[in-house]
């Protein structure tokens, strides 16, 4: 089994998100917290210590009207690969306990929240502000726990938690492959709650490595750009906006700097 | 009343007195305490933390008292494995004031964790990879040659004494010291040094990242260096206090000038390395990565700009430095203990920045800076270790000979 494990082509589960598209609805958000039994707080107001794996930004490019533009960024775990795609993701690095981890067979990183012991050094690594932390016992109103999905642990208070690329629907994806004695799975089969739920078919999601699924395509778009792409974080979310001021805020320039337009893809194949 | 239990020939305050004190100490380690099980008991939303400031007053508090108590290893390095022998004189103190320090980030640290009964999780599933692990690791295990370092000087209370098999103990145990300071030594390299690296390793976060050595950031030596400079301060400074309070000399002035010296030239080197190093993360290492160096200062919500680099390199870094370097600047006493409050601010402050700027800044351009403030359950538990340290040297310095000179310098008539 290890065997023949070690010599399948790894996948690299990514997301190529289309801004020009985004209406900035929030359908993402919702669905992301209904699947994944994200907790919430009677009162929400503070962002700053409330859960959100997946957010949307609203970006501006700061003209006065009639020039105002207006573009919203919706901001899921990036699940970085890291320098050369070698799994060693600003988190995962940090992380004391090995309590989050890089698969090398699908490029997710996992958060293993019964080993986590509450350090914060993976949200202090993490530029995009993708990890939170459970300051809160979660609680849900009595009706509200009938419709918790029974495939996705909720987290207990002290712990981190992030977006998993709703990892659950992958194992139930492969479980049924394995079943059909497949091991490959076909891109409608593992799609996340927020590529589902987006109205506007802003969101593609699926194997960057494989030439079937969309997003292998997407992802090299001329408009394509990632966040924080100098910093070698090496996230597998894509954008794709054809105005050059979203493209630019997707990273940090000198003044004198041009926007680099080409995603520095750093890929790894083992 | 507890006459018997003092050094012979020294005189300390009444009882009455001492206990007073212990008393006002007590009731601030019982409300710290009663603040730490509020955070056990119901969990981290009692402080001001959210999820950008993950680290905050907390872990400052921790890196700065592990700064200042680099005292211990240091002087237990120069005395016992360098062999300048003028230092005996201050080694016990410098050991229980490390001792402290180091009791101190414990205790915050086994508050700051969100599950912490997994606390042995560090340890158990350890990623050799993370900083904090060698943290955690090379922390724990100095602790203990510091415990072991501190039972000599116990075991030199008169009455401890008096049982022939502590007495046998406490002189072996000092015959054996060396091997403990050199061990100290080496793990205390490594854990100011992967505190260091705790923030220096961070590529994500533009502020604190330093490019480095292998698997070793800048920031991995300079805290190393930094700490050996100013934890001797550190010890100086609370002695001096100790002698204020006590109302009597207990160090010679040429054992302060030794250290004080050693010390004006380890700050001399390490502002020389810091200065390099910034300048060469100013003007390459965040260009690079699309920040210009007064980005990082003119938006941060306290307002302070540049001038916070400035205060600590030139105000808590050069100046100390260059008191304690000149001989005259050593004999003027005024001076001299303005050098080592300068030096002690200054390494503080450099943990100040280290860990707060990067947690306040934004790295993504849509996001914005935030600020924070530290809830009063937070306050009371950094205070908490602050008023357990002064318990312990006020007990040590009551009931153990911890200043071999005191006798000489205050003779009882």
């Amino acid at each position: 089994m290890k065997k023949e494990s070690s010599h399948e082509p790894g996948r690299k589960y990514g997301m190529v998100i289309d801004l020009d598209k985004c209406t900035g609805c929030g359908s993402c958000m919702v669905a992301c917290m209904a699947e994944n039994n994200v907790s919430f707080k009677e009162d929400e107001s503070n962002k700053l210590d409330s859960i959100t794996w997946m957010r949307v930004y609203r970006l501006t490019n700061n003209k006065p009207f009639p020039e105002t533009e207006i573009r919203y960024l919706p901001r899921p775990c990036m699940h970085c690969g890291g320098k050369g795609d070698l799994g060693h993701s600003p988190c995962v690095s940090v992380c004391p306990a090995t309590a989050t981890d890089y698969d090398h067979k699908t490029g997710i990183v996992s958060q293993i929240y019964t080993r986590c012991f509450g350090c914060r050094y993976c949200m202090a690594a993490c530029p995009y502000h993708a990890r939170y932390f459970n300051w809160w016992d979660p609680i849900w109103p009595a009706d509200l726990k009938k419709s918790l999905s029974p495939n996705v642990s909720p987290r207990m208070r002290g712990v981190v938690e992030k977006c998993s690329f709703c990892f659950h629907r992958y194992q139930l994806a492969m479980e049924r492959a394995y079943n059909e004695d497949r091991r490959e799975l076909e891109e409608a089969e593992y799609q996340t709650a927020c590529t589902q739920a987006c109205p506007a078919g802003a969101i593609v999601f699926g194997d960057l490595n494989n030439p079937d699924h969309a997003v292998h395509t997407l992802k090299d778009h001329p408009n394509a750009f990632r966040l924080l792409e100098r910093l070698g974080t090496n996230p597998k979310v894509y954008y794709i906006s054809d105005r050059e001021w979203v493209r630019r805020s997707g990273d940090n320039y000198l003044n004198n700097e041009k926007t680099n337009t080409k995603p520095a893809v750093q890929e790894h194949h083992s | 009343m507890d006459s018997a239990f003092i050094p012979k020939g020294v005189k300390r305050c009444s009882f009455g007195t001492f206990s007073l004190g212990m008393l006002v100490l007590t009731a601030i380690v019982f409300w710290g305490f009663y603040a730490a099980i509020l955070c056990w008991l119901k969990g981290l939303n009692q402080t001001n933390m959210n999820d950008s400031y993950g680290f905050a007053l907390w872990i400052w508090a921790d890196l700065a008292v592990i700064a200042i108590g680099g005292g211990a290893f240091f002087t237990g390095l120069l005395r016992y494995v360098i062999g300048l022998d003028e230092l005996k004189n201050i080694i016990n103190f410098a050991v229980i004031v490390g001792f402290c320090c180091y009791c101190s980030a414990m205790l915050i640290l086994a508050i700051d964790i969100g599950q912490p009964l997994r606390g042995w999780f560090i340890f158990w599933h350890a990623n050799v990879h993370s900083m904090l692990t060698e943290v955690a690791f090379c922390l724990s295990l100095y602790l203990s040659v510091l415990a072991i370092e501190y039972i000599p000087i116990l075991l030199e209370n008169r009455k401890i004494d008096e049982v022939p098999f502590f007495h046998n103990l406490g002189h072996t145990m000092h015959g054996a010291m060396a091997v403990f300071a050199a061990t100290g030594a080496f793990l205390s390299c490594f854990h100011q040094g992967s505190l260091g690296g705790v923030t220096g390793v961070l590529f994500g976060r533009p502020f604190g990242y330093r490019e480095g050595i292998f698997v070793w950031p800048w920031t991995f030596f300079l805290y190393t260096w930094s700490a050996a400079a100013c934890g001797p301060c550190f010890t100086m400074l609370t002695c001096k206090i100790t002698e204020k309070i006590s109302g009597k000399k207990l160090v010679k002035d040429n054992v302060y000038d030794l250290l004080g010296k050693i010390s004006g030239w380890m700050i001399g080197t390490y502002m020389v390395a810091k200065i390099a190093d910034t300048l060469y993360w100013a003007y390459v290492t965040s260009p690079s990565l699309g920040f210009a160096v007064m980005d990082y200062y003119n938006a941060h919500p306290l307002h302070h700009g540049i001038w916070i680099l400035i205060l600590e390199i030139v105000i808590c870094g050069v100046l100390p430095a260059m008191i304690l370097i000149s001989r005259k600047g050593r004999a003027n006493a005024t001076l001299f203990t303005l050098a080592t409050i300068l030096a002690v601010i200054g390494v503080c402050l450099n943990r100040w920045v280290m860990v707060m700027t990067p947690m306040a800044m934004p790295v993504m351009t849509f996001d914005s800076w935030v600020s924070y403030f530290p809830s009063w359950q937070e306050v009371a538990t950094t205070i908490l270790p602050l008023a357990g340290g002064i318990m312990i040297v006020s007990l040590s310095f009551r009931y153990l000979p911890v200043f071999p000179q005191e006798q000489e310098l205050n003779p009882v008539d």
